[in-house]
């Protein structure tokens, strides 16, 4: 199906009938959309028709009407696997509980860390190889949070901006993080063009970004959005510290470092408008997102606390965390 | 911390349990620029980038009782 997608994107409108037809099939017989290389390339390939540029984003695909019919298909099917396997706190929760239950979530410490790992004894190749992981969302750091701001408004819409203004460098180009993370990149010897490591990172690398544009893109689930971000904001300042510490062990350039120390120092300031201004503002405004702020907070938890297990499993194994090696 | 004449006026929001935030035309005594428009200044002592919070406070289970 993914193939065929790419056909279709740099061949002739015509062919979107047939490929929608194929994403319904595709979405019916996967075992487990998370982890499903074939429809989690496809959802990446059409999400990028929103972003871009990249090479096979061109003409007037964005809103075609197959493609969208049949990303549906792919995004029902996404929806429901992540519906039925994220766990989700069962208390109860009314607005004012938000932030508390959002940093008691995030303050668990599940299983063994990647950011420990790498700090303490990852090697070389092991540190190139969860920058290209990282790259697949942070070459487009908060850009799907961002499609959120015009479905908000007041106290929550303000602190969205102003943890985006800092994201985006707060009117300093060389500070956006994503130009941050650029530079690491290429300070890495590593490409940092978007989408260079699509066909090296397994399925669930893209899940993760999937999983942002998927709640970013549609107002229904605007609560999970802003559960997202603050999950993942809670979760970046204490793991940043030991990644600088781990890539400055390995004689990385400062480059990469600095992207890890601007993370330590920006993320415990967006973690708390974030979990206050943010997600307790939406909470308290529009009390029916309440339910879907602690879905996308655990979803994110969830989808990223995969991708670590299996970057660490497969060095365990003595093996590479890429489908392959890069 | 001193605010500036001109300019927007300095805002200081506590955050329970955590740092506080500061808002506005502040600077620090050290004579450094601030990194960022809205920063935290840790108040639980135990931030390795003092005086701005690294989120440590969180693991040593700093508690404000007076405030949220
Ligand atoms: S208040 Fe956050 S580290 Fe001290
Ligand atoms: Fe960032
Ligand atoms: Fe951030």
């Amino acid at each position: 199906m993914s193939e065929r997608l790419i056909q279709v994107l740099t061949g002739s409108p015509d062919d979107g009938a047939a490929w929608a037809d194929l994403a319904r099939a595709a979405a019916r017989i996967s075992p487990d959309a998370l982890r499903d290389d074939d429809l989690q390339l496809s959802l990446f390939l059409l999400y990028g028709l929103h972003y871009g540029p990249a090479e096979w984003v061109r003409g007037e695909w964005e809103w075609h009407p197959e493609l969208l019919s049949g990303r549906a298909a792919l995004e029902e099917r996404f929806e429901g696997d992540l519906r039925a396997q994220v766990p989700v706190p069962d208390e109860q929760q009314g607005a004012a509980g938000i932030p508390d239950l959002l940093f008691r979530m995030t303050g668990v410490q599940s299983g063994p860390s990647l950011s420990r790992h790498l700090a303490k004894k990852a090697t070389r190749e092991q540190a190139v190889e969860s920058l290209i992981q990282r790259s697949i969302y942070t070459l487009k750091e908060a850009d799907p949070h961002s499609w959120a701001i015009p479905r908000l408004s007041g106290r929550a819409k303000v602190a969205l901006v102003e943890i985006q203004s800092d994201e985006y460098g707060a009117g300093r180009p060389a500070r956006m993080h994503q130009s941050i993370f650029a530079r690491a990149m290429d300070a890495a010897g590593l490409d940092s063009r978007y989408g260079a490591y699509v066909d090296v990172v397994p399925a669930l690398t893209l899940a993760s970004l999937n999983l942002m544009s998927l709640l970013g893109l549609h107002r229904r689930l605007r609560g999970a959005i802003v559960g997202h971000l603050a999950a993942y904001e809670m979760t970046s300042s204490i793991p940043c510290r030991k990644y600088a510490d781990g890539f400055r062990r390995l004689g990385f350039a400062e480059e990469v470092v600095d992207y890890f120390e601007e993370h330590v120092e920006a993320d415990a300031v967006h973690e708390q408008i974030a979990g206050r201004d943010l997600a307790g503002g939406l909470a308290e405004d529009d009390p029916e997102t309440i339910p879907d702020i602690v879905f996308g907070a655990a979803a994110c938890l969830h989808v990223d606390g995969l991708v670590g297990e299996h970057m660490l499993a497969a060095w365990e194994r003595g093996e590479s965390s890429l489908r392959t090696p890069a | 911390m001193t605010g500036a004449a001109s300019g927007v006026p300095v805002t200081i929001t506590p955050c329970p349990n955590g740092p506080l935030l500061v808002r506005g035309d502040f600077r620090l005594d050290d004579g450094s620029e601030p990194h960022r428009r809205t920063v935290a200044l840790c108040r639980c002592g135990v931030s390795t980038i003092k005086p701005y919070c690294d989120g440590t406070h969180k693991l040593v289970g700093f508690r404000t009782e007076d405030e949220g």
